[in-house]
């Protein structure tokens, strides 16, 4: 490495120290501490002066790095290894998962928090993958995608508490609700592109939630829906004693009672409805529809010119995205028995952009990658409290500074050469 | 076959073309030369019906397709292959060219039409699994002519294909375009700013001054022309 290389490196640590400090300094250096009658400030500047090394020092570090110009640090070989590996071997490693997923309930060391903490991935990674359809394949970015999730929770609880019907009725109608949402955002945004789009659909998703919070007499508004049906198995309720008339799954298959089987059949059922996503979304890329999503996002132009009606495909794109988000919606709904606007907040909609973005924009294992470091970290640090947001954001400014594209950035062609072996 | 009339364009309040007349023959090779912002791309999208005529009319077999939208055009045979070729990058050769056979009958016919461009172009056809943006701006030409007769046009829309591309290559472009017109019967419609290689290949031409038709004639007759030799073959296109 050449000295001016050391000389530039220096001067852009000390200038990210410069940024850390103006922002931790009034952050974290002034606290209010309440004594006696009054507030008062007490400084830490001791903390701003850890954080702010820390900065500077990891900034240099990967000044360093970058300066080298080739990748020898642990973490990018870790990563370009992984990638190459599960590129080389998607096939493989996508069974391998699959056999994992559904293995896992039955694992020893699987127990009551594993199970609640994989059905979250999975219900991520099902709006990951919902998203991805329109982000990843038609390539319109969605910042309220939480609106659909919100629709389809809104729609099973509401017609589940009123009509009493079976989840397996309203789970379809849920997802029909959420894809006619999806259409009745896409009619507007259809000339809107990059980031106009992204701010119309952040407002989208900020409306609906502000409805849900007002239209007390049918959300009921901020208290939310209570007493939403469990989901029963084919017919067979997970209850210890059922009610007169009704057998119970543990009766029926004569097992002892345990509250563990209805999280089992939960996580089955959100591994299946994720699964058919993504069965979904690869059939689809290979279909004129799915193609033209992809052409769309290459090239809207282009499109025009060779046939390719860029109002349906938007709008299909729009909608089959929607009615996903509102399939997991619904899951969510019967999971959870109580749904409050509370839960589709704007933060949401970030999680499930970041996840695929951060998993490589399209790339459906880089959704399932992506969710599991996401929101496994997340839950992993949970004892540190509100201080595990910090995982959150390092966990992404790691990604970004180790795979800018994703963490499986290449796009798989829909076409291959038989015998073709890359 | 194709018959422009008096058509008006504008961007916003800016005019781009000032009542433009125009027509193409069945079987034709039609160029049309002019230089930079004379409204040669605009004409050609508003054929398209990318953007709109506010005024005038295109008639394409005896039907007004003014007011008809882009895919619709392209599904009555009208396909333009546009400036800057427009490759979807990311997707691979054949990806591409089953996007051109979108408008065709949803690629009933596809394997056919695919051997038939890979016949035209065969570097395609060894490239078919490449990702569009890995190839060279020759070859991302050829597949972006490849793409638009996918979608079997009866008049293909060429604008600008010597747009950045190295001689040799130009050549060879500029032969295909020829055999198009006379094996598979397509017309041509060719907006170029290399005019002398414009005129050579035309049947007849027309040249395009800030949104207007100044001269037409046949090519080899407006090769000749002094005001065209003056302003567009022997400053800048010698090649």
């Amino acid at each position: 490495m050449e000295k001016k290389d050391i000389i530039q490196s220096f001067k852009d640590s000390f200038f990210t120290g410069l940024i850390a400090l103006a922002l931790f300094g009034p952050i974290v250096g002034l606290r209010t501490a309440s004594k006696g009658e009054g507030l008062f400030i007490t400084p830490q500047w001791g903390v701003v002066f850890v954080l702010v090394g820390l900065c500077i020092l990891g900034r240099f570090l990967i000044n360093l790095n970058s300066a080298r110009k080739t990748e020898i640090t642990f973490f990018s070989k870790f990563t370009s290894k992984f990638s190459a590996l599960t590129e080389d071997k998607a096939k493989h490693f996508a069974i391998t998962a699959i056999l994992f997923a559904v293995v896992f309930p039955f694992l020893p060391f699987t127990d009551r928090y594993f199970m609640d903490v994989a059905i979250m991935i999975l219900t991520y990674i099902m709006l990951g993958w919902g998203l991805n359809i329109v982000v990843g394949l038609a390539g319109l970015l969605d910042l309220g995608y939480v609106a659909f999730y919100a629709v389809g929770a809104y729609s099973y609880a509401l017609i589940a508490t009123t009509f009493g019907w079976s989840f397996w009725i309203c789970l379809p109608l849920a997802g029909l609700f959420a894809a006619f949402f999806g259409i009745l955002l896409g009619f507007p945004v259809l000339r809107l592109r990059g980031d106009y789009l992204a701010i119309v659909t952040l407002g989208f998703g900020e409306i609906i939630r502000i409805i849900l919070i007002n239209w007390y007499e049918v959300t009921n508004g901020p208290d939310g829906i209570t007493g939403i049906p469990r989901p029963s198995f084919f017919g067979l309720p997970f209850k210890r004693s059922p009610d007169e008339g009704e057998t119970s799954f543990h009766l029926f298959f004569n097992l002892e009672y345990s509250t563990m089987h209805r999280i089992i059949f939960l996580y089955y059922l959100i591994l299946v409805l994720a699964l058919i996503t993504n069965y979904f979304t690869l059939k689809i890329r290979k279909l004129p529809v799915g193609r033209a999503w992809e052409a769309l996002r290459e090239d809207e132009i282009a499109c025009k010119s060779l046939g390719v009606n860029p109002t349906n495909t938007k709008l299909t794109a729009f909608a089959i995205g929607a009615m996903f988000g509102g399939f997991a919606g619904s899951f969510f709904a019967t999971r959870q028995a109580f749904i409050s606007p509370e839960s589709f907040t704007f933060i949401e909609s970030a999680i499930i952009v970041a996840i695929v973005v951060l998993g490589g924009m399209g790339s459906q294992t880089g959704v399932v990658l992506a969710s599991i470091f996401l929101i496994g970290i997340t839950e992993m640090f949970r004892d540190l409290e509100q201080y595990r947001m910090i995982a959150f954001g390092g966990a992404m400014v790691l990604i970004m500074v180790f795979k800018p594209k994703g963490i499986l950035a290449n796009r798989k062609p829909t076409i291959l050469m038989h015998g073709d072996k890359k | 076959m194709l018959k422009i009339s008096n058509v008006e364009t504008f961007y916003g309040k800016i005019q781009a073309l000032r009542g433009v007349d125009l027509d193409v023959n069945d079987g034709e090779i039609v160029s049309l030369i002019g230089s930079n912002g004379a409204g040669k791309s605009t004409l050609l999208m508003t054929i398209s019906g990318v953007n709109k005529a506010k005024r005038g009319n295109i008639v394409f077999k005896g039907e007004n397709i003014e007011n008809i939208q882009p895919h619709k055009i392209v599904d009555m045979g009208i396909c333009q292959v546009p400036e800057g070729r427009r490759i979807f990058s990311r997707l691979t050769v054949e990806e591409n060219l089953r996007l051109g056979a979108h408008a065709n009958e949803k690629g009933k016919y596809f394997e056919n039409d695919i051997k038939e461009v890979y016949d035209l172009f065969p570097v395609l056809s060894d490239r078919k699994t490449q990702r569009g943006g890995t190839l060279s701006g020759g070859e991302q030409q050829m597949l972006a002519i490849g793409r638009a007769l996918m979608s079997k046009p009866k008049v293909l829309l060429l604008d600008e294909p010597s747009l950045g591309i190295a001689p040799k290559l130009v050549n060879q472009i500029f032969v295909s375009i020829k055999n198009i017109n006379k094996e598979k019967n397509v017309t041509i419609f060719l907006v170029e700013q290399n005019a002398k290689k414009a005129l050579e290949l035309a049947d007849r031409a027309y040249v395009l001054v800030n949104g207007k038709v100044t001269i037409k004639g046949p090519g080899q007759e407006l090769l000749k022309n002094k005001d065209i030799q003056a302003a567009y073959l022997e400053g800048g296109a010698k090649n």
